[in-house]
């Protein structure tokens, strides 16, 4: 049972990084019809940025709020120049050429900080555990990466529904061609979102350094993850992106922790855990079938799923 | 359509590739031989989704998957077959006539199945989805300890065996890999000038016309999809065979975005395209390096794809219709 709520809150942390992801790579394709599989890249961005940074002043809070604006420049300029160009292109264009990006960053990450992958360390203010549920000691740094999540989640919320700039978030993503027309500055508008989305995707790049490995390719391996969250939770929808991420997190690392044991009670301990390891990491995926079964347009449809 | 120009181009290219191995020999470089029999798997790798992409118009961005279970096929089957095992009672084999069609139809029924839900979506999410299924192969294939997981698997009985033909010779297995090729490009012509690759374009134009014509596009298209994941099976399983090795790597998600880059590099919804882009993507892949060292530019020598990645954006952005369309079609004419 403890283990299970550990469990539980684990998968609630990978969720908060798929969110952050996947809420920039939704917004973006609801507004802009645009896909980018350079998204991920903005990810380990942030990462390299504050792990370097950190190493440099030894502080992490300097680390993680230098990787924000590091992550909005290089939106900005992948925007500039090379998005921009891509809007009235097809999804095949699209997707070859934010490929290109991909093979171009991060062979450019790899000159700059070789192919040895970095390590940042817990900050010292979070370090050790606390035991938010009696009996439960879990990691504190853990906990303000949740923390921290909700409260992006919150302040996306808020601009989202309270704003002007949100207000003409959600019209873009309905008819992007009325907004235009009414006299938005939509490139403006463009250009500020895609920045958006890039902070998101450093900030959340920059809170998993200390998790995992900061190396080359962990851009991507959150990608396709965050393309299973969309595809759940349906194209364009903030909202979708939170439940799917959520489920996603959740199912993911509840599978590698359980499935190989509810194999055992079935089969043989050696052939379960090789059937085992194999089928929880396909969870997710399964997950993802399922619900195209049911609902073959994600759980919260939006208008620019049907582009 | 094809040109007056290509039937000729084509007949010279298949005389060059026939004669091939014994110019690279009497150039002293016999290895080429290998590096181009490589070329020829991915061209059927490339033209199996040209079929589906160029024809059907229908993003998958998760073909490599296919190009990996026709390869674990053999390399599986061939593993049980050396070291006397069992899998699910059966002996293992190295029989290319049992081996290979199993490869090619287990690509099949896995894109029946991967195509019935994948297909339920079009656009964005088809990619997306794509792009997910195969990753989970991928992930399926990297947790097989047993066959080596993400180290991959040798295959130490070489080659897969077949009657009269010995396979192990390189000269000889490049000959296969060219008949297959043209076999399955024939196959493929056919195909696309039939009743169903007309449909097939029709969907591709307007697909609600089709439906309101009362075609079966559902059933069309995913007929057309495991065509093509057949298709890239019999690549890999000739992939498995050139390398005698496999692993998760041939499925990982940059092989589809290769094979992807060689069907637009060559000319989308052209047979001979693919062909050309298979050639122009790994003889880039094999020789950018070089040539960055002989200029001796050390820096991008190592680090060519900083090159590479630029280069394919800019020929998405501007040289859309790829080679083909430099050699053949001079005219603006698109559709």
């Amino acid at each position: 049972m403890l283990l299970f709520v550990e469990q539980l809150l684990n998968g609630l942390q990978l969720g908060i990084f798929l969110f952050l992801v996947a809420a920039g790579l939704t917004l973006i394709f609801g507004i802009m019809g645009l896909i980018n599989l350079a998204h991920g890249s903005l990810f380990m961005i942030g990462a390299y940025v504050a792990a370097t940074v950190t190493g440099w002043t030894g502080s992490f809070t300097i680390g993680l709020l230098s990787a924000l604006p590091a992550a909005a420049i290089a939106g900005v300029i992948i925007e500039f120049v090379v998005m921009r160009r891509l809007y009235d292109r097809d999804h095949l264009d699209q997707v070859l050429a934010t490929f290109g990006l991909i093979l171009f960053i991060n062979e450019a990450v790899t000159m700059i900080w070789g192919r040895t992958p970095l390590f940042l360390n817990v900050p010292d203010a979070l370090k050790g555990t606390i035991e938010i549920i009696p009996g439960v000691p879990y990691p504190i740094y853990r906990v303000a990466i949740i923390a921290a999540g909700i409260l992006v989640a919150l302040i996306l919320w808020l601009i989202i529904t309270r704003t002007r700039a949100g207000m003409l978030i959600r019209a873009g993503s309905t008819n992007r061609e009325m907004v235009a027309a009414l006299g938005v500055d939509i490139a403006l508008l463009y250009t500020a979102l895609f920045a958006a989305g890039a902070v998101f995707a450093g900030f959340a790049g920059a809170m998993a350094g200390p998790l995992v490995s900061v190396q080359v390719g962990m851009g991507e391996q959150i990608l396709i993850l965050a393309f299973v969250v969309i595809v759940i939770g349906g194209i364009g929808s903030v909202r979708g992106a939170l439940v799917g991420s959520l489920l996603v997190g959740i199912v993911d690392t509840l599978g590698r922790a359980f499935v190989p044991d509810i194999l055992k009670l079935f089969l043989a301990p050696a052939e379960a855990d090789g059937i085992g390891g194999g089928l929880s990491s396909m969870m997710v995926y399964l997950l993802m079938a399922l619900v195209l079964v049911i609902r073959p347009s994600g759980l919260f449809p939006t208008a620019a799923a049907a582009r | 359509m094809p040109t007056s120009f290509e039937k000729p181009f084509l007949i010279a290219g298949l005389i060059f590739l026939i004669a091939f191995p014994y110019i690279a020999e009497a150039a002293g470089n016999a290895y080429f031989t290998s590096t181009v029999a490589r070329i020829l798997i991915f061209a059927i790798a490339a033209i199996s989704l040209d079929l589906i992409l160029g024809y059907g118009g229908m993003v998958s961005f998760g073909h490599a998957a296919y190009l990996g279970i026709g390869a674990y096929v053999v390399a599986i089957l061939s593993f049980h077959g050396y070291d006397g095992s069992a899998l699910f009672g059966l002996p293992g084999t190295e029989y290319a006539p049992i081996v290979w069609p199993l490869g090619v139809a287990l690509s099949a029924v896995v894109a029946l199945g991967l195509g019935a839900l994948c297909l339920r979506t079009s656009g964005v999410y088809f990619i997306m989805i794509t792009l997910a299924f195969a990753q989970m192969l991928f992930f399926f294939f990297v947790s097989l300890q047993r066959y080596g997981g993400d180290d991959g698997l040798f295959m130490f009985a070489g080659r897969s065996t077949m009657p009269f033909i010995d396979l192990d010779n390189d000269t000889t297995f490049y000959y296969v890999c060219l008949a297959f090729l043209a076999g399955f490009f024939i196959l493929c012509r056919a195909i696309v000038a039939s009743r169903f690759g007309r449909v097939l374009r029709g969907i591709k134009q307007n697909e609600r016309r089709m439906v309101m014509l009362g075609y079966p596009v559902y059933r069309y298209k995913l007929a057309a999809f495991v065509i093509a994941g057949a298709g890239a099976g019999l690549a890999g399983v000739l992939l498995a065979n050139h390398t005698k090795f496999v692993s998760p790597d041939i499925l990982h998600w940059t092989k589809s975005g290769d094979i992807l880059i060689m069907v637009i590099l060559g000319g989308i919804g052209t047979l001979t395209g693919p062909i050309l882009g298979s050639a122009a993507f790994l003889l880039l892949e094999d020789y950018l390096p070089v040539i960055f060292g002989a200029l001796s530019m050390d820096l991008l020598k190592d680090h060519w794809r900083i090159v590479f990645g630029p280069m394919l954006i800019l020929i998405v952005l501007f040289a859309r219709r790829g080679l083909y369309g430099m050699l053949f079609r001079r005219e603006t004419d698109d559709g």
